[in-house]
């Protein structure tokens, strides 16, 4: 790690660290959108899950039962020496949503990559960031070939509220990205302050 | 299938190599019992008068690596795990011990929902920007 490398006698920095999500359909191009922003090169991180999902955290009873490595990428920016924002691809698998779940909490918020020749890969990424209340944007990756569609008919295909920002990117372009994430953070404000306010009145 | 059509243990498929022996650095355990699971991004720290882990017998190589690695540089869980290649749950697992033994110690990220802080969002949008 860059950062908080202790000087002699000085206590080591210990930052702040945030998430933001990036979720899609398989071979969307979540790992290419965190590689276009991340200091690092893009990293690899498993978890062992049963078949039903669960996580193999203890170690009784893995013996004989059939597990499975989910893989996740992940990226990182320091954005300061005492702030550092993470950002994890999904798995690709949907079904295992355990391991959702343990990414999602207390994620500031997530990008939905979808792809216009296959929306309905991001049917489940969107219903599953809705329905747990996470904030969230939809960025429909742009790349040569894709066929541009109104904003409207993406949104209408995805059923998206109103609130929810859709916005072009492209997952290769590093100024697109950082566009993307800081649309997420945005919104993310946005989305705290109108809860506060809806407690409130 | 094994020669006398029994089926094989996954235990011992040549595949399985990279899940045993994981488990077998955590003998066993469970990840710590009242504890939430450790955060990806939960920040790992040796502590300072952590000199010799490996004059502590019942220290694995993997824990040594974790004080290693954590000496003066705070870690992530996630970047522990991907250095180390070795499951987020074994990670977990490591971790807990070396935090037992007053090795290390971990700071938990804090909830967005609670940043009380609004200016902490917007420092990261500024440092977005910046990039």
């Amino acid at each position: 790690m860059i950062f908080g490398r202790s000087e002699r006698g000085k206590p080591p920095v210990e930052p702040v660290t945030l998430k933001i999500l990036v979720a899609g359909g398989f071979g969307v191009g979540k790992t290419t959108l965190v590689g276009a922003v991340s200091e690092i090169k893009p990293l690899r991180t498993e978890e062992l899950l049963t078949e039903a999902g669960r996580p193999v955290d203890d170690t009784t009873g893995v013996e004989g039962k059939n597990t499975t490595t989910v893989a996740m990428d992940f990226g990182r920016i320091t954005l300061r020496e005492d702030l550092v924002l993470y950002l994890f691809g999904t798995p690709g698998q949907d079904r295992f949503w355990f391991l959702w779940d343990e990414l999602a909490t207390g994620a500031l918020g997530a990008v939905v990559l979808a792809d216009t020749r296959r929306l309905e890969d991001s049917f489940a990424a969107v219903d599953y960031f809705e329905r747990r209340s996470i904030p969230f944007l939809v960025g429909v990756n742009c790349f040569d070939g894709a066929d541009r569609y109104p904003s409207q008919s993406v949104r209408a295909a995805l059923d998206l509220d109103p609130n929810v920002p859709l916005v072009l990117c492209d997952a290769r372009d590093r100024e697109s990205v950082k566009d993307v994430l800081i649309g997420v953070v945005q919104h993310a404000m946005a989305y705290a302050a109108d809860r506060r306010a809806a407690v409130t009145t | 299938m094994s020669g006398d059509g029994q089926p094989r243990s996954h235990w011992f498929d040549d595949e399985a190599g990279p899940v045993v022996r994981p488990y077998a650095m955590t003998r066993g355990r469970t990840s710590h019992a009242a504890q939430h699971r450790l955060d990806l991004i939960a920040v790992v720290l040796t502590e300072a008068h952590a000199d010799d882990p490996e004059a502590d017998h019942t220290l694995s190589p993997e824990h040594v690596d974790i004080v290693e690695l954590c000496r003066g540089t705070p870690q992530s869980v996630a970047e522990l795990a991907a250095e180390l290649d070795l499951p987020i749950g074994v990670v977990r697992v490591l971790i807990g011990d070396l935090v037992d033994e007053e090795m290390v110690h971990v700071t938990r990220p804090v909830p967005p929902a609670e940043l009380v802080d609004e200016n902490i969002l917007r420092d990261v949008i500024n440092g977005l920007r910046a990039l």
